[in-house]
């Protein structure tokens, strides 16, 4: 029997009695969100303060949800590595697995435990966003899924680079860094997240993503050919360069930057020299021009201006007054930190594409400024910056107080000097590195100790030198002492140089920012010395123009007066390099590119 | 053709036909068509026709970077994904020479019951859909849920966790995991009577499951059988035992087994395996806190990342079956080939074709999810 109560017979309005539903309490309840876990692959956030737009997340992206998208608003810095563009990121493509949170070099981007998002049709953009620090609705959602350290897909460590320890440095001039070898070459290199930092950052703009991706694929050649795109002088710029390129690394912002420039070092060495001469000569054009470019000073900006010309087709022909090429490559920068054999294979390079050099050529003495116009179309000066500047402090006339960039010379050259028992060197930049670092080698061989003692302007959280070069010259035994301002160079009565005194820098600039240092007198320090080094900067010597042609062309505070691609006011005239920008080999490479294109489309010009 | 000269195929007399079940239907979980000649109620031929969920996995795997893909793998198997990243993980390991450490081992073998556990009570649900019995099946999918309740608290995820790695795992346990893990297991044992009083011993299910696409050890063994499907045949074959992986030879499990070979039987595993699963993340829960240390070997950036040269095939034991992952490398950033053994992919197709024959129509559905094959896995 059926458990249901039925009657036959009963009103028609029965059922009208299941109204009475309405009235009762819903059985259903409402839906609220459901707040998710802790750790939710929600929606991203984008800490745009942290963020530099380097599009690594873009690269990881195995949706291709990730495009980046240009902010005017915020700001740009290519040498600190800031780009102002920032993810966006297409929810129809998402997949929410977050490999964009693990590998972000910053760790600014992160998702929320936000999940719930729906629009009309005619907001489907909507799903198209570009994350904030507020999230998808601006609702401050907290983070899920972010960075944690053991699950950083990062390699933030960087290969060690073998080097001599300092006692073994200082038996000679030996090179100290002893470059990667192919296995730590491949390993540097797969750090690299191509996010081209490096390349925006460079003065001359070097192709780094593209050559260290063929390093790592373990194609020297290629890495050789991707280098020559921009830069003749890398086996130089592999050893000395000021590597802007690490400082605006993506890598480098939590941990230690790809090693970019031994990467490049590691790339010249591993290829023969005569098949990088192949290469390099894979862009020269097949024709002869019929244009003849003299350039005077075979330094870095000079050669690569030669380099771009004689590719060109142009007949070049640079004059360099010493004997060997290279300028202050060669005459500024040790051995220790530049082999002159690698010097000399980039310049072989150089003057194999058909590049003359003649040596030995002082132009205004050997050969006059106007035989040169005459005889070329287009004059290009690169005689950089060769004359040491002096303290001008009491005594610094004695003959015992010597320039910098004079002994470098001589030590280069070969030239015999009395090495000082004790020496100080005045200045806190490379180049007082360099002195004091190659007399500190000098008086090891001929003394057995060194007695050296370096004082900057500078205190050490803004000296001027690479920290790398502080620690190295300290190694090596060199004092160096911070924050302490030149006075005088003491003179005994038997008018032997007998030492330096120095007084504490209070402060460097004035209010305008111009150099004016103040000193506190009474804290002096004597330093006693039989040498003392004067490396606080250098001058052009301008001589060489003769004093008719200094009268036509226009000048700026001792420096001549060029454009932006370095032509002077005179229609033939061009310079670059130290002498008009400075203040490192890239840069000269950088600005001997710039001329050369000047130049190249002076001469392109019917009847130039 | 032009009209006029159409003319029908003339046919002789008969009773048989043919029926399309499916691409959607109740028997399987996704979509999978299966079509079946019969006279009258009775099966004479069948085909399985996996195509309707091809999604061109190991294809796509070779346009993709080896850690690209860890995003990829778990779609092949919805209702049980984490073998897919555990295996495909191990092959990369295999290949390129890498450890994953104890920690994430352990944290491994926690995933993997606990994505058993899941697609066991989604498997049972969905039988006793067949079976008319959707009770089971709310149940089945709800306590599913608690499962993915910690699924998402570990990973992130709630169905696709993506949370292996080639190296180990992405995160580490969160404070307080392994608690709340443990009295969801209590839950859930408390809750296997339930489920045997209302599906695995009652009379509607066991009646109409038993006898029902019933095959021989012989035929299991032939037919590339493996899993809670072999086992169902009497067989005790389990990959976590007879070809141990990560750190299954250092727990204690039984490897249930039915004699009968049938519909009935394959679903007495799974429900044995339920509390096997549970036995074993008990351990793993006791074991796991003591074990220290990093959860992820150190392994290259993921943009460049050049697997050595050379090929792996490593296999693990899912809900469904022995699954496997033949890897080739030839030095490169992305897999020269994937190819992936799911289990469905003989289960729903030789075994379901061979089992399907003489039996009658209403029974395919029983049989096909008795089977339990996850159609994406045939077709990869």
């Amino acid at each position: 029997m059926s458990d249901i109560a039925y009657k036959d017979k009963g009103s028609i309005l029965r059922p009208i009695k299941t109204l009475g539903f309405f009235g009762r309490k819903a059985v259903t309840e409402k839906l609220e969100p459901r707040p998710a876990a802790a750790n939710y692959r929600g929606f991203h956030v984008n800490d745009w303060e942290v963020c530099i737009g380097c599009s690594t997340c873009q690269k990881v992206c195995d949706n291709a949800a990730i495009s980046m998208v240009k902010i005017p608003s915020l700001p740009e810095d290519p040498v600190k590595g800031i780009r102002n563009e920032r993810p966006a990121i297409d929810y129809g493509r998402c997949c929410w697995c977050g490999l964009c949170v693990d590998i972000c070099p910053t760790s600014s981007l992160s998702l929320t435990t936000e999940y719930v998002h729906t629009c009309r049709e005619d907001e489907l953009d909507s799903y198209f966003i570009l994350p904030d620090p507020k999230g998808i609705h601006a609702e401050h959602f907290p983070r899920g899924w972010s960075k944690s350290e053991d699950a950083d897909l990062v390699d933030l460590e960087r290969q060690p680079m073998e080097e001599l320890d300092a006692e073994e440095r200082l038996k000679s001039f030996d090179e100290m860094v002893e470059g990667f070898t192919d296995q730590q070459a491949i390993i540097e290199a797969s750090r690299c997240v191509q996010c081209g930092m490096c390349h925006d950052s460079c003065p001359t703009h070097m192709h780094a993503p593209e050559y260290i991706r063929a390093i790592w694929e373990g194609n020297a050649e290629e890495a050789v050919r991707q280098i020559y795109r921009s830069n003749p002088f890398s086996h130089v710029c592999g050893r000395v360069c000021t590597h802007r390129c690490e400082t605006a690394c993506s890598i480098g912002r939590r941990g230690e930057p790809v090693a970019i420039r031994w990467l490049k070092r590691y790339a010249m060495d591993a290829v023969p020299d005569l098949r990088i001469r192949e290469i390099a000569a894979e862009g020269k054009v097949d024709y002869i021009s019929g244009k003849k470019v003299a350039i005077i000073g075979a330094g870095p900006a000079g050669l690569t201006a030669a380099f771009d010309l004689i590719r060109k087709g142009h007949e070049v022909t640079v004059f360099e007054a010493l004997d060997k090429p290279g300028g202050m490559t060669r005459y500024g920068i040790p051995e220790y930190r530049l082999p002159y054999d690698r010097l000399d294979a980039d310049v072989a390079v150089i003057t194999s594409l058909g590049v003359k050099i003649q040596y030995n050529t002082r132009i205004g003495e050997d050969i006059s400024f106007s035989e040169l116009e005459r005889n070329h179309d287009a004059v290009l000066v690169t005689i950089g910056l060769q004359q040491g500047r002096s303290t001008r402090i009491p005594g610094s006339d004695h003959q015992q107080v010597k320039k910098a960039v004079d002994l470098l010379r001589n030590i280069t050259q070969g030239k015999a000097f009395t090495v000082p028992h004790s020496a100080v060197v005045i200045g806190g930049g490379n180049v007082a590195m360099d002195i004091a670092r190659s007399l500190a080698r000098l008086q090891k061989e001929q003394y057995g100790e060194v007695r050296i003692t370096l004082t900057a302007l500078e205190d050490f959280d803004h000296f001027l030198a690479d920290p790398e070069e502080v620690k190295e010259a300290r190694e090596e035994g060199i004092e160096i002492l911070d924050s302490r301002g030149p006075k005088q160079c003491i003179i005994s009565d038997n008018g032997e140089l007998s030492g330096l005194m120095t007084l504490r820098v209070v402060s460097i600039f004035d209010q305008d920012g111009r150099f004016a240092p103040r000193y506190d007198d009474s804290d002096n320090q004597m330093h006693a010395a039989d040498m003392v080094i004067e490396a606080i900067g250098q001058m052009t010597d301008i001589s060489l123009f003769g004093d008719e042609l200094t009268e036509r062309l226009e000048w700026k505070r001792g420096r001549l007066k060029v454009d932006q691609d370095g032509h002077s006011s005179e229609p033939w005239l061009w310079s670059a390099g130290d002498m008009v920008s400075g203040p490192d080999v890239v840069h000269a490479v950088a600005d001997g590119h710039r001329v050369a294109a000047s130049i190249e489309k002076h001469l392109a010009v019917p009847g130039s | 053709m032009r009209p006029e000269n159409y003319q029908a195929k003339s046919q002789p007399p008969s009773n048989e036909y043919e029926l399309n079940f499916g691409p959607n239907h109740p028997g399987i979980e996704g979509n999978y068509a299966f079509k079946v000649k019969l006279n009258g109620d009775e099966v004479l031929e069948a085909r399985a026709d996996a195509g309707y969920l091809h999604r061109g996995f190991e294809k796509l795997m070779e346009g993709r970077l080896w850690i690209q893909n860890i995003a990829l793998v778990p779609r092949i198997c919805v209702p049980d994904p984490v073998p897919m990243e555990v295996c495909y993980s191990l092959a990369i390991e295999e290949i390129g020479g890498l450890q994953a450490p104890e920690r994430a081992q352990w944290i491994r073998v926690m995933q993997l019951e606990m994505s058993r556990l899941a697609a066991h009570l989604f498997a049972f649900g969905g039988h006793a859909a067949t079976t008319g019995m959707y009770t089971p099946m709310f149940w089945g999918v709800a306590d599913r849920d608690l499962v993915l309740d910690r699924f998402e608290e570990l990973t992130g995820g709630r169905v696709y966790s993506i949370y292996n790695i080639p190296g180990g795992v992405r995160r580490d346990i969160p404070d307080g995991f392994l608690q709340r893990l443990s009295s969801l297991l209590d839950y859930l044992e408390s809750r296997l009577p339930d489920y045997d009083n209302l599906f695995f011993t009652n009379q509607v299910f066991v009646k109409r499951a038993r006898d029902v696409g019933k095959m021989t050890q012989e035929q299991a063994l032939k037919w590339g059988v493996t899993g809670p499907n072999l086992r169902a045949t009497g067989l005790a074959f389990d990959v976590r035992r007879d070809d141990p992986y990560l750190v299954y030879d250092r727990i204690e499990f039984d490897i249930p087994t039915e004699p009968g070979g049938d519909a009935l039987s394959r679903n007495l595993v799974r429900r044995a395996e339920l509390k096997q699963s549970i036995h074993i993340l008990r351990q793993v829960i006791d074991r796991l806190p003591s074990i220290k240390g990093p959860i992820r070997c150190p392994i290259p950036n993921p943009l460049a990342w050049n697997v050595p040269a050379g090929e792996a095939y490593t296999r693990v034991e899912s809900s469904k079956g022995e699954l496997a992952y033949y890897v080739v490398s030839t030095g490169g950033d992305k897999p020269y080939r994937v190819h992936v053994r799911g289990p469905s992919s003989m289960h729903a197709v030789q075994v379901l074709e061979n089992l399907a024959v003489g039996s009658r129509l209403e029974d395919i559905a029983q049989i096909m999810f008795s089977l339990d094959a996850c159609p994406p896995e045939v077709d990869r």
